[in-house]
């Protein structure tokens, strides 16, 4: 009998696993599910120090299928933002990664969501992102392109909100975008993810196999794999590795990470630096106008604190503290009394 | 002339943004220091600077705190409401005017007329002419003094205390204190029957205080560690006293906060972030007013369904829509009641008093983690804006209930977890907090269908048991909230049912009723659900009044759906015009009610 393969902590990749899914067979999102199982099994993620955040919606089902072991809260449509930042000032120690969807992000919840990165919650916030809506049964979302068709052929007159271009805006100091197909990008991408410390946009495109993989489509299979531009070649380093600096010079760059680990970045576009806002933010509009997508890391800043940091908070979770740590003293409050008196 | 001693209404008509709350704030301290009990109400409109406001002075020997509509002293210091405010100043009322507008033509001979020239006085009291514009509320405040003979060293208590960390201010707001008071000796005649006279230790050890600020600490007292809220009138002064407070008494040794205070976006988001940290653990609460419970409303019933505690303080305000953000209304108990979609229900309190707002904030949290579910507060602007005289507050013992949470140890000796199952047949399941190292710690919380073990489910049996274990949960929480309190009269068989700010106009009210040969008995309400004792109470009187700050009559439509059987036998006394409640308006209903009652008994 072979020996069971365990990671870091000592668990397997069994341990990381969730209930069955109920979504689309082929549907871009249960293959997401699996890449976050692999990025937390392999980053070491500690199950019961883990809390799964959604919305509402296809995308916000899947905390249901990976890491039973961990907490979830499956929340209100567009709700997701202000649940996870409660819970995550509640309790710092926890790591936070969240599920939502295109609609759930872009449309009834893009307020939260740009309030959220505004103050750099620590946590991964992954964006499945279809361009339409599933559960209601194939209406356009807010990241349908302009001029891209639903399945019956209605043709969408708005232009799309692009959720890296928002999340770079708001200073967001990790912003990514990938395929649900490219496991071996988007799996070191969440790795990194996990390891940044503040909001970590990921905006994966995830195609929705019953209503949104057409022809005229710019959220299918065939599009996205015709338009997919990587940006590099992307290797994850955890802290616990240590780190060959054996690349080509100006070729790869080591990106490192808060809690040590490095994501190293093999470039495929020589003019491409992820530090570079404005560079990148040119570069994004004008890959659109291309109808080019693209995928990597999209923009990286470690230089931002986040939020609990701000909050300046002690380090055991709000729930431990006691009446004794809460209450000032009774000379305190005799104080208090005193001043409203005459 | 006989003089009326310790029990005067005095208004002052101002301009908001001109500082006149200094001065109103001394005068109100000076009659306090005096031993005389006071309360005050700022009617102020919604808008910064520039529109009329009047603030009013009540001093009592009795010490009713309600608000009473007819004012016996008027100080007219705002020139665009001075014809509208001497038209409505009741006959044989004082009006204290600026010889400088030149009313002589407007001055009704029914009144007790003094005229001074504040705006020559105030050159008197200082050379600034910045300072000018503030320290003229001054001379009200010394006019006043010499009127009511309020004692000098009373209002020196009071101008040090209220300027205590800035001596020069002190000393020119008594300069001009001493102008207004030397003027008015000298060239008033008394012609009033107004005067206040020194108690001695009637006011000695209570203490001043808005609803707000008493809630704000109830909250830290309460251990509240986490404050999500976007401000709207009249709650926000709620939430800057409790971050004051944060603030003050909850940086530990090594700087860290033992607290969150969040200025969310809206307040969808503010009630959003409140169940996300209740349901990591900590006493999360945020405060808003109508609007904001309207956008609250989803999240309200995600947290009765999913069962996640929060407490939430509605100071409520006038509405529908907009309404009137500066006006108190008791308008929200109905829709807050089972706010949200479905079958929804939550726990309502209902404070009665300053006390009140100190002792439910404390509470509010003790239940939403008892029942796991949102808690309202339900305050209003005349209580937590209004300055109220109180006995001061008792510091709590004991600890925390925390309610029925598993940790790993507890997890340990239990045999499959299920979240929302009823072990204990009392409808309140156990929780487990995220970050629990236990193989049986996790669940997975929704708002969608769930069995007893947390799992989706459509089924009708695991749906409907659901919902009836939650109802059970709130029949448990109906024995556990804040008890009606009985006040017994002897003599008359009705009874009147009350709650929240209406008490402070109760107790003049049956003051009044027993002066003309009734005493009912009153009930005062302090939470929702109802309790048997509620039941008890309409059912053993033949009819029961019950007065209301809303049109709707929403409390007596609740008990009207609650015991149907006894509907017929509650009389709605309502008020909803805004102003702040008053004994008379509800005596006179009630009474004009009685005969009407006894006409059509005898016919």
């Amino acid at each position: 009998m072979s020996k069971v393969k365990t990671n870091v902590i000592g668990l397997t990749r069994e341990d990381y696993k969730g209930g069955p899914t109920t979504l689309c067979p082929g549907c871009g999102h249960n293959a997401i599910s699996n890449h976050i199982i692999q990025a937390c099994y392999e980053s070491g993620v500690d199950p019961f120090m883990l809390g799964k955040f959604s919305g509402i919606g296809c995308s916000s089902k899947t905390p249901a299928y990976f890491i039973s072991k961990a907490h979830a809260f499956n929340s209100a449509h567009g709700r997701m933002p202000s649940i996870a930042t409660g819970a995550l000032l509640a309790n710092p120690q926890l790591t936070g990664l969240a599920v939502s969807g295109d609609g759930d992000t872009a449309s009834i919840g893009v307020g939260q969501f740009v309030h959220l990165i505004r103050r750099n919650v620590d946590m991964v916030y992954i964006v499945e992102n279809n361009g339409v809506y599933g559960l209601t049964k194939g209406q356009f979302s807010a990241t349908a392109d302009i001029g891209s068709t639903l399945k019956k052929g209605a043709e969408n007159p708005f232009e799309p909100i692009d959720l890296c271009g928002l999340a770079l805006e708001l200073g967001c100091g990790f912003v990514a975008r990938s395929f649900s197909g490219d496991k071996k990008q988007l799996v070191p991408l969440i790795q990194a993810a996990l390891s940044h410390k503040g909001t970590a946009i990921i905006d994966v495109i995830s195609p929705c196999v019953t209503f949104n993989d057409h022809e005229g489509s710019t959220k299918s299979y065939d599009f996205v794999k015709e338009h997919d531009q990587p940006l590099q070649e992307i290797d994850f380093i955890p802290h616990y590795e240590e780190i060959n600096v054996d690349y080509e010079a100006g070729d790869t760059v080591n990106v490192k990470l808060h809690d040590g680990a490095y994501l190293t970045l093999k470039k495929l576009d020589q003019d491409y630096d992820p530090t570079d806002r404005l560079a990148v933010m040119r570069l994004g509009h004008e890959a659109r106008a291309r109808q080019q997508l693209l995928t990597g890391l999209i923009y990286h800043n470690p230089g931002k604190p986040s939020f609990d940091d701000v909050s300046n908070l002690p380090e055991a979770p709000l729930h431990t503290l006691q009446p004794e740590d809460l209450r000032p003293s009774r000379e305190q409050f005799e104080a208090i009394m005193q001043r409203l008196m005459r | 002339m006989t003089q009326q001693i310790n029990d005067v209404n005095i208004q002052i008509a101002t301009v908001n943004g001109t500082g006149s709350q200094s001065a109103n704030l001394i005068l109100m301290r000076s009659l306090f220091n005096m031993g005389v009990p006071v309360a005050a109400k700022n009617l102020f409109p919604s808008n910064i600077a520039g529109l009329p406001t009047w603030y009013t002075v009540r001093a009592h020997h009795k010490g009713y705190q309600a608000n009473k509509q007819d004012i016996d002293i008027l100080v007219v210091m705002n020139a665009d409401t001075v014809y509208e405010d001497i038209r409505n100043l009741r006959p044989g009322g004082v009006l204290i005017h600026d010889t400088g507008m030149k009313l002589d033509h407007a001055l009704r001979e029914d009144h007790i007329n003094y005229g001074v020239p504040f705006s020559k006085l105030v050159n008197e009291a200082t050379d600034n002419v910045k300072l000018k514009k503030k320290v003229i509320n001054m001379l009200y405040v010394g006019v006043l003094a010499h009127l009511l003979n309020i004692e000098p060293e009373a209002i020196e208590q009071a101008v040090n205390k209220q300027f205590k960390s800035k001596p020069p201010v002190a000393e020119l707001n008594s300069k001009a204190i001493q102008v207004g008071r030397d003027w008015a000796a000298a060239n008033l005649s008394k012609a009033d029957p107004f005067v206040v006279e020194s108690i001695p230790g009637s006011t000695e050890g209570k203490i001043l205080v808005e609803g707000n600020d008493a809630a704000a600490l109830g909250a830290l007292m309460g251990g509240c560690t986490f404050l999500s809220w976007y401000p709207i009138t009249p709650s926000s002064s709620l939430c800057e006293n409790l971050i004051d407070y944060f603030q003050r008494y909850r940086v530990d040794a090594e700087g860290k906060n033992r607290f969150t205070a969040i200025q969310a976006e809206d307040e969808i988001a503010a009630i959003g972030m409140v169940l996300g940290a209740g349901w990591a653990g900590a006493r999360s609460m945020t405060a808003t007013s109508g609007p904001g419970i309207s956008l609250m409303a989803e999240l309200a019933g995600y947290s009765y369904y999913a069962e996640i505690p929060g407490v939430l303080f509605d100071i409520q305000r006038m509405g529908p829509s907009t309404g009137l953000p500066t006006r108190t209304s008791q308008g929200d108990i109905s829709f807050a009641y089972d706010l949200s979609h479905g079958d929804t229900q939550h726990i309502l309190l209902l404070p009665g008093s300053v006390n009140e707002c100190y002792e439910m904030a404390q509470q509010a949290f003790d239940l939403a983690e008892r029942f796991q579910t949102l808690v309202f507060v339900m305050s209003d602007l005349d209580l937590g804006m209004n300055t109220w005289m109180s006995d001061p507050f008792t510091y709590p013992e004991g600890g925390y209930d925390r309610g029925k949470v598993l940790d790993a140890e507890a997890l340990a000796t239990v045999q499959n977890f299920g979240r929302y199952a009823d072990v204990d047949g009392d409808g309140i399941p156990y929780r487990t907090l995220p970050g629990t190292r236990h193989e049986q710690a996790a669940y997975f919380t929704r708002g969608s269908g769930h069995n007893a073990q947390a799992k989706y489910s459509e089924k009708k049996d695991d749906w409907k048991a659901g919902l009836d274990r939650i109802a059970k949960k709130f029949e448990t929480a109906a024995r556990e909230v804040p008890a009606p309190v009985l006040t017994s009269g002897q003599g008359t068989d009705y009874g009147i049912i009350a709650y929240g700010s209406t008490d402070a106009a109760m107790v003049e009210v049956l003051d009044l009723l027993q002066a003309s040969q009734q005493a009912p008995d009153y009930l005062r309400l302090r939470a929702l659900p109802f309790c048997a004792e509620v039941r008890d109470f309409i059912a053993s009187h033949p009819h029961v009044y019950v007065v209301e700050q809303n049109r709707d009559a929403q409390m007596t439509r609740l008990l009207s759906a609650e015991y149907p059987g006894l509907a017929p036998r509650l009389r709605p006394v309502l008020h909803y015009d805004g102003s702040f409640v008053d004994a008379i308006g509800i005596v006179d209903q009630i009474v004009q009610a009685e005969v009407k009652q006894k006409e059509f008994a005898n016919v």
